[in-house]
């Protein structure tokens, strides 16, 4: 177990640095898009006197690399910073807007993850028959699709023709789970449907890969049912490139679903950013980015990790 | 049935757009405004709405960013979630003119240049404190102070003095003579709060008082039982969601889930015609779209270089083609036909292939012209420039599109590119728009346009009182537009809205029309 604390503790620490690197790309980047916050608040309306007004008030006059280097060293004392747009700090206005983009993932991945999993078994279960063609046929048809024309379809089909459920998934904080999860049972579905196809087929090759292994024709000669030998025999061995495309689907879950947020109108993290990149609004850009980023490398990490200990080869290494 | 009576039956019925019945009224030779009180007072504001129901407005213009404070709003969704808790202290009313608010009357000199507002009595703020003249000048202050940074800023440059002189009365001097003084406070920055309170708290004396907001969500006020206005604020409650996409803006609408959208879609509005439970109003506006060339640069410095350009550009193909038909033709000056001052006998500039070479050759200028565009500048600027593209062509003129991206438009293209677009939302007077965009000191002078007489002649028309003489002299004006400066209107846009069938009582206005629906909707089943 040494080797995987170990790793843990060499992952962090490269994660650490792969944050201060995106916080970089981040401010440089919001550096290089022309206009300033200034600018991009007043919009058409500005005057170069109100643009100076303003300027001024939010501290933009200084040099850049000053504000970046203020801008770190309230971070590290725990301080996201103030939203130059709104003048309220960003902690606040971000922490509710990542509830809401974890409980939309998590619900999310709650249906597509065991259902991935379970179609790619029986794909494998039952390779080349109509059943295993349906299943790839139908998941490859719903990935083909842009995510937000899939959104669209079902609420064409279930708010505006059956008005069955709402078009829109506006969640507010103090409503019922019950409410909450009616209200995103349409951008939940549309997810479902984009990460389906991605997690399903690596199920499906993976199993089918460790079919053709020795053990599992040593399985089959000693009598075992063929959904036994998927379930004890190739499942277990084929686990290591299932998790890491299951990892990197969550991932996406949580970072690229600003599209069917906008369709859905969902209070989601991915709508902060993509508003305040219009209005230069760095503060809360970079803490956005670093939710994003920090998701992937802790993902990642956890993909790696759960790897190592699902393959015995990596668990005990000589 | 008479054609009145048959006028009547459609407007009552409400199975009509504005649109049609005005379409219907030319028809059977009703005059424009008999038809336009008609329709204002039949289809669009029923007599005796009916009280309650929780109304869900799907607007855009929302985003994560916004906030309550007037200062900071710049799309309809703020601005008709603050007619919702605030008022002004006039309101403009369908024909134009100005309508009392938190003013109950104004007055003014021999010059124009002092005016003096009666502020209205027993009043309340949501917060129990009572409207005083105070609370005015402290509220105008606000945007007028030296470190604003709001878009009203520059209404108050002319203000040399604004005092409260009496408990409810205010006085406002001018260091020049205006006319239209009353017509700036009608602009959906300049909302009412309480003096020396938080702006971003949300309160005012409007008819509905702030219960939840979540910005670039949704909004929720609740009717406030103390309103002092008679015959507003109908619904319970209103919710305003924010939804920038227009598919969904319009599927939510399709699917119940609101009960009025803005913005419609003028491709598919066809669509939501077909559909008996929708109504589709369609309302002119004094806004429109520019394609704009600075006339300090080269090659626009040249007066025959811009007729030119104003005799090759098909108005009647974008019309039809950009806005759908949804608006009417523009003669390169600002003044809409709404207008009280509109001069309906100026020679319009059209599609002329050879006055437009003429005016080409003459310039002496030869190679192509380049235009700048993004969608940014009106909603189907792009298209709109390559439809120019071609039927200058036609004039033998080669014009260049360079398509730049969206973000950082308002920064770096318009007003800096010698020929780029842009859109306005109109002003509610003629004064405002030239003095915004056209006289020479103007902020936002979008064609670098300098003539000395056209300045004098705007400020005489402003000190006027008189306005047989004003009418004129603003004649004058928009003749000297049209001919010479370097903006090109190809279109004034229409509102277009959609809303529940059973939902009426929006009223329209020359611009800001759709503002103050929380307070003017209301359901009739």
């Amino acid at each position: 177990m040494n080797g995987v604390v170990r790793l843990i503790l060499h992952r962090l620490a490269l994660g650490a640095l792969t944050l201060l690197a995106v916080s970089l790309v981040i401010f440089v980047g919001t550096e290089i898009l022309p206009g300033d916050v200034a600018e991009a608040v007043l919009g058409q309306g500005a005057t170069e006197e109100t643009v100076n007004n303003l300027r001024k008030l939010l501290g933009l006059d200084l040099p850049a690399h000053i504000r970046y280097l203020q801008w770190l060293g309230s971070l590290l004392q725990g301080d996201l910073g103030t939203s130059l747009t709104t003048g309220k700090p960003v902690i606040e206005m971000i922490a509710p807007r990542l509830e809401n983009t974890l409980f939309l993932a998590g619900t999310a991945a709650l249906v597509a993850v065991p259902l991935a999993i379970g179609l790619g078994l029986v794909a494998a279960r039952f390779q080349g028959s109509w059943l295993d063609k349906t299943i790839s046929i139908s998941t490859l048809a719903a990935i083909s699709m842009p995510e937000f024309f899939v959104g669209y379809i079902l609420i064409f089909v279930f708010a505006v023709k059956l008005r069955w459920l709402p078009s829109l998934a506006k969640l507010s904080p103090s409503m019922p789970l019950g409410d909450k999860l009616v209200l995103i049972i349409l951008p939940c579905a549309t997810l479902t449907l984009v990460v389906l196809a991605h997690m399903m087929r690596m199920t499906r090759a993976a199993v089918i890969n460790v079919m053709s292994s020795p053990y599992v024709e040593m399985a089959e000669l000693k009598g075992a049912t063929a959904s036994r030998i998927v379930m004890w025999h190739a499942l277990p061995n084929a686990l290591a490139p299932i998790i890491t495309v299951v990892v990197l689907n969550l991932a996406y879950l949580i970072v690229g679903v600003v599209v069917v947020e906008v369709v859905f109108v969902y209070p989601g993290v991915g709508q902060l950013m993509v508003d305040n990149v219009a209005k230069r609004d760095l503060p809360v850009v970079q803490a956005c980015g670093l939710v994003f980023a920090g998701t992937y490398t802790l993902l990642n990490m956890i993909a790696d990790i759960l790897s190592t200990l699902a393959n015995p080869r990596l668990r005990h290494p000589k | 049935m008479s054609g009145h009576d048959e006028l009547k039956w459609l407007a009552t019925h409400g199975r009509v757009t504005r649109r049609e019945f005005m379409g219907r009224a030319a028809a059977l030779g009703v005059s424009t405004a008999l038809a336009s009180t008609l329709a204002g007072n039949a289809a669009f504001a029923d007599d005796a709405p009916k009280k309650g129901g929780h109304l869900v407005l799907g607007l855009d213009g929302s985003s994560s960013t916004d906030t309550l404070d007037p200062m900071s709003y710049c799309c309809t969704a703020q601005y008709t979630l603050g007619y919702q808790f605030a008022n002004s202290l006039v309101e403009l009313n369908e024909k134009g003119e100005l309508d009392p608010e938190l003013a109950e009357s104004w007055d003014t000199d021999a010059t124009a240049t002092k005016w003096v507002f009666k502020i209205r009595k027993g009043v309340q703020f949501h917060n129990g404190k009572e409207l005083t003249a105070e609370d005015v000048i402290d509220s105008l202050n606000y945007h007028r102070k030296p470190d604003s940074t709001s878009a009203a800023k520059a209404f108050f440059e002319p203000v040399t003095e604004m005092k409260a002189t009496d408990t409810h009365e205010v006085t406002i001097t001018l260091n020049g003579p205006n006319a239209d003084m009353p017509y700036i406070l009608t602009d959906y920055h300049l909302l009412i709060l309480p003096a020396g309170g938080d702006p971003k708290a949300g309160i005012g004396t409007g008819g509905y008082v702030i219960e939840s907001f979540d910005p670039g969500v949704r909004a929720i006020t609740k009717r406030n039982p103390n309103y002092w206005k008679e015959n507003r604020g109908f619904v319970d409650s209103v919710e305003t969601v924010g939804i920038n996409d227009l598919t969904s803006r319009t599927s939510a609408l399709q699917s119940g889930t609101v009960h009025f959208i803005n913005r419609v879609d003028p491709k598919t509005v066809g669509l939501l015609k077909n559909n008996p439970d929708l109504t589709i109003l369609d309302i002119p506006s004094a806004g429109f779209y520019t394609l704009s060339m600075l006339c300090d640069a080269k090659p626009f410095d040249n007066a025959d270089m811009r007729l030119a350009m104003k005799w090759a550009l098909d108005r009647e193909e974008i019309l039809e083609k950009v806005l759908g038909g949804y608006g009417v033709v523009g003669n390169d000056q600002p003044v809409s036909s709404l207008d009280r001052f509109y001069a309906d006998d100026l020679p319009q500039h059209s599609y002329d292939p050879d006055k437009a070479k003429f005016h080409f050759e003459k310039s002496g200028h030869s190679g192509p012209v380049t235009l700048t565009i993004a969608d940014a500048a009106f909603p189907g600027a792009v298209d709109a420039a390559l439809l120019f593209k071609e039927s200058a062509a036609k004039a033998g003129i080669e014009i260049a599109v360079d398509k730049v991206p969206e973000d950082g438009y308002w920064s770096d293209v318009w007003m800096k590119k010698p020929f780029c677009g842009s859109y306005w939302a109109g002003r509610p007077t003629a004064d405002m728009i030239m003095s915004l965009m056209f006289i020479s000191s103007a902020d936002w002078n979008e064609s670098h346009w300098r003539r000395d007489d056209f300045d004098k002649l705007v400020l005489q028309a402003r000190a006027e009182l008189d306005n047989a003489k004003r009418k004129q002299m603003y004649r004058e004006l928009q003749l000297m537009m049209s001919e010479d400066s370097g903006v090109m209107i190809p279109a004034f846009n229409n509102f277009l809205f959609a809303s529940a069938s059973n939902l009426k009582g929006l009223i329209p206005t020359l611009v800001f029309t759709g503002y103050r629906i929380g307070e003017q909707l209301h359901f009739t089943s």
